[in-house]
């Protein structure tokens, strides 16, 4: 009898239990759930997002919850693709410049138009062109480009001090701001102090792609503006090279492979990085400038990077989760997330406006970094297939870290690599 | 006259006896292994089946395509030009790995069989590695072998200009290997330490008694005995030495170059980064048959050098 009332109490509990098992989330809360991809962990980034998506679910009842997932940004890409592989696809994610062409052009993601440009109050036509160049195809929009950052230089004043050499104020206003002059300046730093000149940050002798902050100063692009040949092998592009391997190697003003640096830990003169960095300064530890990148041979240049949110046609609620985008992007939050990240609205690129939400930041920082960067600026380089291409120009990058690197022979090499992928 | 016999009738009780005790037994049996034989099936059979369905088609993530294309992954591994450099580094790193591990392994097992005092510290020491997560593992061991990193800091205190470890061809896959050898080395010695603890002492002293010098005892009868041992730990090394991805995904990322993209982290490379699910799957195939064809081969030449009891 008492094996019969147990057996009969754990059934019935199974029995109560076996739906929930088989519930999704979206079903287990009040309305349905919608879930963002992110990669920054940043929490005064996460409470921003997680207010506004408060509001959002307070004027629509319809919706649930709305998760933040944040996802480590060195495999961000991939482990997104593994989870639209698995069926798990995010009801809309930050996607990476580089992977822009990717999703834009593989129809994975939902056109936003209709959803965008209908939304009361929106300003659809407030976007900037030249930021949403890289999210459209064939007239259509397919990611919301809500960050778009130009890169520039932090410097530390006080290192380049104590090493006697001239403020970048100083050589902006004397004319002088060019890569050869910091060159010298960041070896002299090195030379006297023995702290790093120029790092070019999260480059690591692997990610390519942030070269452009200095190969854009020689007019030197890794392919051609159509995407179909490798010009690796071009004159300009060895005279970059050259340069960043003398800087290198050879006058010790970029630290070396394998060596260890930070700036925002104040051993570093100069850092090439994004402005949004500025949120890693310490008040106080030292004092610092934030200058345009100085110019190349070629002239005068800038170079932003990109990341857009897009919605998944393959998403549970791609309807409401473009909804939530236009929440998410209309005026009055894309100035909330200014404090972070640079918008693509024209109306808002000012130094009045972004002066608001950036108090770290000067008016004339802003001016000359941010808005002419932004309006002037040209997107790291990206292209369909980016990671077999940038997987192959890695490898074969590889052999010019090395003092006595054959530059032409590792740069044509790379081309031949790379040369039947651009094609295809 | 034949007489008919009627065929008996089944009786109730004859149908009853159907559930023998032994068919009970085999029943019970069966339960216990259901959990076995459910995990291997869900997490085993069916994958490796998946697997090479997959291997016969091109599976677009992003676009959200899958089409079946027959032989055409196979025809692209057996053109793919970066194969071969890739199959070079694996044997390179599990020839590494395999010598170097299982040497030192019967090196350490044999020096800590003694009975010194210390040697069940020591053991602990050497085996300590075993049970660290391997990510942390090789994330401390990038920040030694880095440039101006702790081991080239060591070397510069003895006069030695270091090289950059991690970035050189030859060092990076030698790197590589030392930090997989001493991460995994405990193991195989605790398993030869119990093999040379099960070597009948009277075969030594009979040996002494006959004259046999320390390194004929260790050929003659050590080897010999514990040559099951050796052959249990080379076919997991091997297995294992093929499946190495996350040391070389934290320490070189495949490189410099290529140097040190070996199959898995290929693999890996194909499916996940580049999003030929399809390709990948074709090369997992490829790494199956390897593991089966050489754990076949020692399977098949133990006899040669395995000494059986029976």
């Amino acid at each position: 009898m008492k094996r019969t009332i147990t057996t009969t109490l754990c059934l019935t509990a199974l029995l109560a239990l076996a739906p929930t098992a088989f519930m999704t989330p979206a079903q287990a809360a009040d309305g349905l759930s919608l879930r963002m991809a992110v990669w920054t962990g940043n929490a005064k980034h996460l409470a921003l997002l997680n207010g506004i998506a408060d509001a959002y679910k307070a004027k629509h009842p319809e919706i649930g919850t709305i998760t933040f997932d944040t996802i480590p940004y060195d495999n961000y890409t991939t482990t997104l693709t593994t989870q639209i592989a698995g069926g798990n696809a995010p009801d809309l994610a930050w996607i990476l410049e580089s992977a822009a062409p990717d999703f834009v052009g593989s129809g994975a993601l939902l056109a936003l138009d209709d959803t965008l440009s209908s939304t009361a109050g929106y300003d659809f036509a407030d976007l900037s062109p030249s930021a949403t160049a890289l999210w459209r195809q064939d007239g259509k929009l397919f990611a919301y480009p809500f960050s778009t950052s130009p890169y520039a230089i932090f410097a530390n004043l006080d290192i380049i001090a104590a090493a006697g050499q001239k403020s970048p104020a100083d050589l902006i206003a004397a004319g002088s701001w060019n890569w050869q002059t910091v060159a010298t300046e960041a070896a002299a730093v090195h030379a006297k102090s023995g702290k790093n000149g120029v790092e070019i940050r999260d480059f690591d002798y692997k990610d390519w792609t942030l070269l452009t902050t200095v190969w854009d100063g020689w007019a030197a692009r890794p392919w051609s503006a159509d995407g179909k040949t490798c010009t690796l092998d071009s004159s300009d592009m060895a005279d970059a090279m050259a340069f960043l391997h003398k800087a290198i190697f050879k006058d010790g003003a970029i630290p070396g492979p394998g060596t260890s640096g930070d700036f925002f830990a104040g051993d570093t003169a100069f850092s090439i990085t994004q402005i949004s960095r500025a949120s890693l300064l310490k008040d106080g530890a030292f004092k610092w400038d934030l200058v345009p990148l100085p110019a190349g041979p070629k002239g005068s240049y800038s170079v932003i990077g990109q990341a857009g949110i897009g919605v998944f046609k393959n998403g549970k609620h791609p309807q409401d989760a473009a909804a939530f985008l236009a929440f998410l992007s209309s005026p009055e939050n894309s100035l909330k997330l200014a404090q972070f990240f640079p918008p693509p609205r024209l109306s808002q690129l000012n130094a009045e406006t972004l002066g608001k939400t950036n108090p770290l930041l000067s008016k004339s920082q802003l001016e000359e970094v941010v808005v002419k960067g932004i309006t002037t600026g040209k997107v790291s380089p990206s292209h369909t297939n980016n990671a077999q291409i940038a997987q192959q120009i890695r490898a074969s990058l590889d052999a010019a870290w090395t003092p006595d690197a054959d530059l032409p022979a590792v740069l044509s090499g790379a081309c031949a690599k790379i040369g039947p992928l651009l094609a295809h | 006259m034949a007489q008919d016999h009627p065929l008996p009738s089944i009786s109730p009780d004859v149908r009853r006896s159907w559930w023998t005790p032994a068919r009970r037994d085999h029943f019970i049996g069966y339960l216990f292994i259901l959990p076995q034989i459910t995990g291997l099936v869900v997490f085993v059979l069916v994958p490796l089946a998946l697997m090479a369905w997959y291997s016969l088609n091109e599976w677009n993530v992003l676009a959200g395509t899958f089409s079946f294309v027959g032989l055409g992954n196979y025809e692209k591994l057996a053109t793919d030009p970066a194969l071969p450099g890739v199959l070079w580094a694996s044997a390179c790193f599990s020839v590494g790995l395999v010598l170097f591990n299982l040497s030192l392994a019967l090196l350490l097992a044999v020096l800590l069989n003694q009975k010194l005092a210390g040697t069940v510290v020591f053991r602990t020491i050497f085996f300590s590695p075993v049970v660290v997560s391997l990510v942390a593992w090789a994330i401390v061991w990038r920040f030694l072998l880095q440039q101006d990193g702790g081991i080239n800091a060591v070397l510069r205190m003895l006069s030695i200009d270091g090289p950059n470890w991690l970035r050189g061809p030859n060092t990076a896959m030698v790197s590589v290997i030392v930090v997989q050898v001493v991460k995994n080395v405990g193991l195989n010695m605790v398993l030869f330490l119990a093999a040379l603890q099960n070597v009948p002492q009277e075969l030594y002293e009979a040996a002494r008694v006959d004259g046999a010098s320390r390194w004929t005892q260790f050929f003659r009868i050590t080897v010999p005995l514990i040559s099951p041992t050796v052959l249990l730990t080379s076919i997991i090394t091997v297995a294992g030495s093929l499946q190495v991805f996350a040391q070389i995904a934290v320490l070189t990322e495949g490189g410099p170059g290529t140097s040190t993209t070996v199959l898995v982290y290929y693999l890996y490379q194909q499916a996940f980064q580049f999003h030929f699910f399809g390709y990948g799957a074709s090369l997992a195939m490829l790494l199956l048959l390897i593991v089966g064809a050489l754990t076949y081969l020692q399977w098949s030449l133990r006899k040669a050098w395995v000494y059986d009891n029976d």
